[in-house]
């Protein structure tokens, strides 16, 4: 991924979309691949994206700039996202959410901790995802247990 | 050789049911990843096959793998009965032989990757039915069955799917609204994850009815298993005939296809899902136009929720009168209701509409997980009512919740013990509103902001009597004025959370004597 030149990127970026190009609505589709292929959706891709779909520059970035799964930036290293939603919350959600942030913050290096409202795992709170895996029951020492070597 | 069954549910997968599986394969026992039975407290909950029945076993890890796998190759029918983690014939666990299951009859049950494991189970025989009749006799056997949208707003599926129907247009679509957004709902994703094709089978019968010839699944992006088992069965539906051109030799043509939302709550409103699907910013929109007359892509749309096409099969199946006979008033058939939050047995418990929400939450639930007394309990979801346990006869009928100040929505209920803050609560579903509003209408866009901005200042003790008047005055703002549900209903939890308990907001400056 990070070995890909601009023009390599360009070329695949401009492949995704062609790919996506007579679907319906394509440019969620689109988003969705270039975030799956690069980690994030960079200025130079929006145009190319915009070029391909016949759309404004200004449309794709609305889109982009809307849904927070879109970034614009490369991600971290490892994340931690943590349901703040009611049900979580009456298990102590905000709390660990918290604690799970001030440690991140110790632990510095490339650890992202974002609130997330609700991953349909109402029953088994705390719930939240570790690069993505989804985890439940979820208390500050296996959140330690699981996030065990990062920032190391 | 014997069966072993390991849910491959999201919630089973997120208390380690993945590792069970693959210590089970690695002592050389295939399982099948089914649904799961919902009764999430047991997660993972292992089903072994036996002669008399599946056996459970309740919490397994890993670590029980190996004696587990002795077991199950043995077979010794009191041993498996009384193992410490064994909850004996999982039929007749009285969680479940206590409910009635229609919507869920096969979740847990089948293996959900297998299409004749469906039939089996008496999939497909509602498609069969709805294709020997007139898209109109369809529309009516729906009406008859009193279904109503499971999504929340309750409004009658039948009625939806005639004015479709009725629109003339050159192109007409299907919309399946799974973007389960709410805290405390669950049963969409697990009936997805547990037996996709009554989905793809429900949107068939619909297409079939309103004269649809493409479909979309618009599903939330914080659901990837169930994109996985939807985009799967959704194949092998195609493979089989059961999706594409000329439908079992119906002549029926209709193309399903799945979208993935992108992390964004309001999506879950109708208008603003279509506007996501069309590949733009998620902004509601203003009605008229309503969808089925004006919808995705400005063509008639029937934009459903996922357990309203769900209940579909079954009402075809055994027709519109047997799901009418089901339920209480103007609520028929059965709710799927999720226990969710602070609660002992948190999980799926589907009955008909008229149990009671003390029954649900102290019978089926148990009462709290932390064993502390229950304060309150939030039903329908983040825009909904917060209850107090004096409210626990109420029946759970859209009628009578709507008298009480409340609503059923989609049946999801939340707990929450008596270390709970309410005016915390109120606070959070304004902070709720401005996080995920749109930003299409004032109301909501900024109202939500003033509101987490006033209620800080009544926790905080400033001004408290005239902070509460202005909160009233911005909630009936937000109510009237506000485009959609979500600027429109977030002041249901705040002034039920102000209407039920006062006292939470009866504060005093720090340091100074109440």
């Amino acid at each position: 991924m990070a070995s890909t030149s601009a023009t390599d990127r360009q070329a695949l970026v401009h492949a995704i979309a062609t790919q996506h190009a007579a679907d319906r609505g394509a440019l969620m589709p689109v988003l969705h691949d270039v975030m799956d292929e690069f980690g994030h959706i960079a200025r130079e891709d929006v145009v190319s994206i915009a070029a391909v779909l016949n759309l404004s520059v200004a449309d794709v970035h609305g889109v982009v700039s809307f849904y927070k799964d879109f970034r614009t930036t490369p991600p971290p290293t490892h994340t931690v996202g943590l349901c703040r939603a009611e049900a979580c919350q009456s298990v102590g959600a905000e709390a660990l959410y918290a604690d799970t942030r001030a440690r991140a913050s110790e632990l510095g290096g490339d650890v992202e901790v974002h609130e997330v409202f609700c991953l349909g795992n109402c029953a088994l709170g705390p719930s939240g995802t570790i690069d993505g895996r989804l985890h439940g029951r979820l208390s500050p020492e296996r959140i330690e247990a699981l996030t065990a070597g990062w920032g190391s | 050789m014997t069966t072993v069954y390991v849910p491959g549910d999201a919630a089973a997968v997120s208390v380690g049911a993945d590792e069970v599986a693959a210590a089970f394969e690695a002592a050389g026992v295939s399982t099948v990843r089914n649904g799961s039975r919902g009764m999430l407290w047991l997660e993972p909950l292992v089903e072994v096959a036996t002669s008399a029945g599946r056996v459970g076993f309740g919490n397994v890890a890993a670590g029980d793998v190996i004696e587990l796998a002795d077991l199950v190759s043995r077979q010794p029918q009191g041993d498996l009965l009384n193992h410490p983690k064994g909850i004996g014939l999982v039929a007749e666990h009285p969680w479940l032989v206590r409910q009635q299951r229609v919507s869920f009859a096969r979740v847990g049950l089948v293996d959900p990757t297998s299409v004749s494991d469906y039939e089996a189970h008496g999939g497909w025989a509602g498609l069969r039915r709805a294709l020997g009749m007139s898209p109109r006799a369809v529309v009516e056997e729906v009406t008859e069955s009193g279904l109503r949208g499971r999504g929340g707003a309750g409004f009658p599926a039948g009625i939806k799917w005639k004015t479709v129907l009725e629109t003339e247009a050159d192109q007409k679509f299907v919309a399946c609204n799974f973007d389960e957004g709410d805290s405390g709902t669950f049963a969409d994703r697990m009936i997805v994850e547990g037996d996709p094709f009554t989905l793809v089978e429900g949107m068939t019968i619909a297409a079939h009815a309103v004269g649809a010839s493409e479909g979309y699944v618009y599903v939330r992006s914080e659901y990837p298993h169930a994109v996985a088992a939807l985009r799967r069965a959704i194949d092998t539906a195609f493979t089989h005939g059961f999706l594409g051109r000329d439908i079992l030799g119906s002549g029926l043509t209709f193309d399903l296809h799945v979208r993935v939302g992108a992390g964004a709550y309001i999506c879950g409103e109708e208008s603003s899902m279509l506007d996501s699907l069309e590949g733009r910013r998620g902004e509601v929109r203003a009605k008229p136009p309503i969808p089925a007359v004006s919808g995705l892509f400005g063509r008639p749309t029937a934009v459903n929720n996922v357990l309203t096409l769900c209940a579909v099969p079954m009402i075809l199946s055994d027709g519109g009168a047997a799901y009418a006979a089901l339920g209480t008033g103007r609520s028929r058939g059965t709710q799927v209701f999720q226990l969710a939050g602070n609660i002992r047995h948190g999980g799926i418990v589907e009955l008909p509409f008229g149990v009671t929400l003390g029954e649900l939450v102290e019978d089926y639930g148990g009462g709290t997980l932390s064993g502390r007394p229950i304060r309150a309990v939030q039903v329908g979801g983040p825009l909904a009512a917060y209850l107090p346990p004096d409210q626990f006869g109420l029946p759970m009928d859209y009628e009578a919740f709507a008298e009480a100040g409340a609503m059923v929505g989609h049946g999801g209920i939340v707990v929450f013990d008596d270390t709970v803050d309410m005016a915390r609560m109120a606070r959070f579903a304004m902070e709720f509103c401005a996080a995920e509003s749109c930003g299409k209408c004032t109301p909501c866009r900024i109202g939500s902001a003033r509101g987490v901005e006033t209620i800080d200042r009544i926790i905080a003790g400033h001004d408290v009597a005239a902070n509460l008047v202005l909160l009233d005055d911005l909630c009936e703002t937000l109510t009237k004025g506000s485009l959609c549900a979500m600027g429109g209903l977030t002041p249901m939890p705040v002034q039920s959370a102000l209407r039920h308990w006062p006292e939470d907001f009866d504060r005093q400056p720090e340091g100074v004597e109440s």
